[in-house]
């Protein structure tokens, strides 16, 4: 096994079908992971895309399919479109514990010098708490997407 | 494995495991025998440590081999920091953090 660089573990109460499913939803991920959808179809080989929920769909993250088995395990590889040749690894793991689900988030394989490790490290901490709420009160806690974040500052100033 | 925020907060609650923590953010992966060096703590305290450290889940551990690597989990300091800090406050704090930075920095130009 290659050394991780990143990982992330949380506790949710729900059950593995729908933390797979809010994952892999675009009308979920738009709601908890800051107003972006994973669109794909989620089969190994395909694409998939990390994309803005709102009207300019930009793409933030592209990448492959390496492994998908619902609603246990889902490995993505992971690009900015911008450098696409800088990939690094996301590995999902879904396991039941007690009464709760364990969400496992690997984020390595990264390239050497890349600044990936940097962008994303303290990006899961708040993606994997939002969609732990999300899924336990049915309210994400940074749902905002960039656009309505900027709306509020400015009615806030 | 239910984690209640009393844990985290007693986990939280010792210099010691908050410094274990501190090397864990610069470096992840660490074994037990590399977390003990440069600590005055014997291997069983930092072990003990490092248990309830894994039990209010902010370390990991991840087998490689023979080997137990260590790695810092944010998630539920995270958590913590949603609960109060509404998503339109965010921008407030920062600023305060950064100007009691910048403050400090003055300051110790000064000394």
């Amino acid at each position: 096994m290659m050394k991780p660089e990143l990982i992330y573990t949380t506790y949710i109460r729900t059950t593995p079908e729908k933390l797979w499913n809010a994952i892999t939803n675009p009308e979920f991920t738009r709601q908890y992971w800051g107003g972006n959808e994973n669109v794909s179809d989620w089969k190994p080989g395909s694409k998939w895309v990390h994309v803005a929920g709102d009207e300019q769909r930009a793409v933030r993250v592209i990448g492959n399919v390496v492994e998908s088995v619902p609603p246990k395990r889902l490995v993505l590889t992971w690009a900015d479109p911008a450098a696409e040749a800088d990939v690094s690894r996301v590995t999902f793991q879904i396991e039941s514990v007690d009464d709760e689900v364990r969400l496992d988030v690997i984020h390595g394989n990264f390239n050497p010098g890349s600044d990936m490790v940097n962008k994303v490290s303290g990006g899961w901490p708040r993606v994997l708490s939002s969609l732990k709420s999300f899924l336990e009160t049915g309210k994400a806690l940074n749902s905002a997407s960039c656009a309505e974040k900027h709306a509020a500052q400015e009615a806030v100033v | 494995m239910e984690i209640d925020d009393d844990k985290v907060f007693k986990a939280l609650a010792d210099a010691s495991r908050r410094q274990l923590l501190d090397r864990l953010h610069r470096k992840g992966g660490l074994t037990l025998g590399e977390l003990c060096e440069k600590h005055d703590m014997s291997r069983q305290a930092v072990s003990k440590h490092l248990v309830l450290l894994e039990a209010a889940n902010l370390v990991i551990t991840v087998k490689r081999g023979r080997e137990k690597l260590h790695y810092l989990n944010a998630v539920p300091i995270n958590d913590i920091y949603m609960r109060w800090i509404g998503k339109f406050e965010q921008k407030q704090v920062q600023a305060l953090f950064n100007l009691k930075e910048a403050l400090k920095e003055h300051s110790h130009d000064e000394a």
